[in-house]
C-alpha cells in the first residue's frame, strides 16, 4: 500500500523563466534543490527552520522560505530567486540603492533581503520605515544594523512614487 | 539541518488524500502550507514520515459567508486571512491574529487549517478559534463531524482529530452588530511567538476571554469573562491570575507571564472602552 508514497518525486515547473523537469528526494527543501541541483547559489541556506530568511525566494509572487517548502510541492509553480530577478533587472534600482546605502556588508542575507524588499515595495505606495522594518523582520542581517537597509527600501520606494531627492 | 521523508504523495482531493492517511499505516501526517511541519522534519523533530500533501486540493481554500456562519477553508493561507474583506467584517479577531503570525515569508505559505492542527499553545489561531466559540470541521473514513474549540484543543501539539482525519474548515459566528472583538499580546520580536496573549470579544450576551501561551492549550477565562459581566476589572484580572498557570521557560518565568496576562487584559478593556491604556 505504502509504494504510493514515493521516495523521489516528478516535478516540472518554472525557475527565472525558464520550464525545469526534475525528480527530486521527497525530504528535498526547496533551497538545496535551487543551489544544489540547479546551481543557483544566489539564496542561501542557513537556519534551516524558517528563522534567519537568508533563503527568501518568490514562488507564485510570493515571498516565502526555500528551507520551509519542499522541492516536492514546487511542481507547477513559478519560482523566482535572485538570479534571475538580476538578470530581469527587476531588483536594479534596489541593488544600486544597497550598495549606495551600504546596506550590505558580508552580503550573505542580500538575496533574501532583496526578495522581501522587492515584495514590499511590489505593493506600491512609499510604506513608512516602521512598515519596512515589520516587513524585512523575518530576514536576519549580522552586519548592518538595519538601519542602512530600511535607508535604501526607503529611497527606492521614494524613487519609485517620483518623491525621490537623488 | 536537512528533512527526512519516508515518502510523499500529493492528494488530489480530500477522498483521495484520506484514502492515503488510511493506506499509512499510522505513519501518514498531512503537508499543508509547511511552516511548522518542514521546520520539524528539518529538525529532525519528526523523521519518516510518510507525507500527504494536501496544499493542492483548491476545495480546501476560501472564505464564504453563510448565513449567520463565516467558513474559512483549513488551506487559506494566513496573508489570505488577514487580507479578507469578509473576515475583517464578521471575524476581525482573525485579522488581528495575522499581523501577529511570524513574518510575512510565512504567513505566504502558514494554513489557517495548519495552525489549528498543530495546536501550538503560544499560537494565535487556536486562542482564536476558542474566543469566538469556532467549530472545527472534520472529514474521515466515516464521514464529516464538527469539534467544538473547547473539546479541539487538548494538549500541547494535541487535537481531538483522530490520525484519519483531515481538518477541512473552521466556521464561527458571524460578529453581530455592536460587537467589539481585540486581540492583545507580548512579544519580545516582531514576529516572535507570544509570550502572553489574550483575545477579548464583547457580545451582547457577555465577554469572552481566551489566553494563550500560559499552558498546554489555549485557555477560556470563564472566572474572568464573568467577573467582566459585572464590569468588575479588578476581579477579572484577579480571577484570571487564578485561572491560569503558567509555565516558566527560558523565555519568561511564570509569575511575569502571570503578569502580563493581567496587564493584556486591562489593555484589552481599555481598547474595548475606547480608552488608551
Amino acid at each position: 500500500m505504502t509504494e504510493v508514497f514515493r521516495d523521489k518525486v516528478d516535478v516540472s515547473l518554472t525557475v527565472n523563466g525558464e520550464p525545469v523537469e526534475a525528480r527530486v528526494p521527497a525530504g528535498q527543501h526547496m533551497i538545496d534543490f535551487l543551489r544544489m541541483e540547479l546551481g543557483l547559489t544566489g539564496a542561501h541556506a542557513s537556519c534551516e527552520h524558517g528563522v534567519c530568511g537568508a533563503c527568501t525566494i518568490r514562488v507564485d509572487g510570493d515571498a516565502v522560505r526555500g528551507c520551509l517548502m519542499l522541492a516536492a510541492q514546487a511542481d507547477g509553480t513559478d519560482v523566482w530567486t535572485v538570479e534571475g530577478l538580476t538578470d530581469a533587472a527587476a531588483v536594479s534600482d534596489l541593488q544600486d540603492a544597497f550598495i549606495t546605502r551600504n546596506a550590505l556588508q558580508c552580503g550573505f542575507c542580500t538575496p533574501g533581503m532583496l526578495v522581501a524588499a522587492e515584495e514590499l515595495l511590489s505593493k506600491g505606495g512609499v510604506p513608512s520605515r516602521g512598515e519596512i522594518r515589520e516587513h524585512l523582520s523575518g530576514n536576519y542581517c549580522r552586519c548592518t544594523g538595519y538601519e542602512a537597509i530600511v535607508d535604501a527600501v526607503e529611497s527606492v520606494a521614494l524613487n519609485r512614487a517620483g518623491k525621490g531627492v537623488a | 539541518m536537512k528533512a527526512s521523508a519516508g515518502g510523499y504523495a500529493r492528494a488530489e482531493s480530500v477522498r483521495h488524500a484520506l484514502d492515503l492517511l488510511a493506506g499509512s499505516e499510522g505513519q501518514g501526517r498531512v503537508l499543508a502550507g509547511g511552516q511548522s511541519l518542514v521546520a520539524a522534519m528539518n529538525m529532525r523533530l519528526s523523521v519518516g514520515d510518510l507525507l500527504v500533501d494536501i496544499s493542492k486540493i483548491s476545495e480546501l481554500s476560501g472564505v464564504a459567508v453563510e448565513g449567520d456562519i463565516l467558513r474559512i477553508g483549513a488551506l487559506t493561507r494566513h496573508a489570505q486571512v488577514g487580507a479578507d474583506a469578509q473576515i475583517k467584517t464578521h471575524a476581525p479577531l482573525l485579522t488581528a491574529a495575522v499581523s501577529h503570525i511570524a513574518h510575512a515569508a510565512i504567513r505566504n505559505r502558514g494554513t489557517i487549517g495548519g495552525a489549528l492542527a498543530h495546536a501550538d499553545p503560544a499560537a494565535e489561531f487556536p486562542a482564536c478559534a476558542l474566543a469566538l466559540g469556532a467549530t472545527m470541521h472534520a472529514e474521515g473514513p466515516s464521514g464529516t463531524r464538527g469539534i467544538a474549540a473547547d473539546e479541539f484543543f487538548e494538549d500541547v501539539f494535541t487535537t481531538s482529530l483522530s490520525e484519519d482525519e483531515i481538518l477541512t474548515s473552521i466556521t464561527m459566528p458571524i460578529a453581530e452588530q455592536g460587537e467589539v472583538q481585540i486581540l492583545e499580546e507580548v512579544a519580545r520580536r516582531s514576529g516572535d511567538y507570544a509570550l502572553v496573549g489574550l483575545c477579548l470579544i464583547k457580545r451582547a450576551v457577555g465577554h469572552r476571554i481566551a489566553v494563550f501561551s500560559v499552558g498546554p492549550r489555549p485557555i477560556l477565562a470563564t472566572n474572568a469573562m464573568a467577573a467582566l459581566d459585572q464590569g468588575d476589572v479588578d476581579a477579572a484580572v484577579e480571577a484570571l491570575s487564578n485561572e491560569i498557570d503558567p509555565p516558566s521557560d527560558t523565555q519568561a518565568s511564570s509569575a511575569y507571564r502571570r503578569h502580563l496576562a493581567g496587564v493584556l487584559l486591562r489593555r484589552a478593556v481599555c481598547r474595548m472602552k475606547g480608552e488608551t491604556a
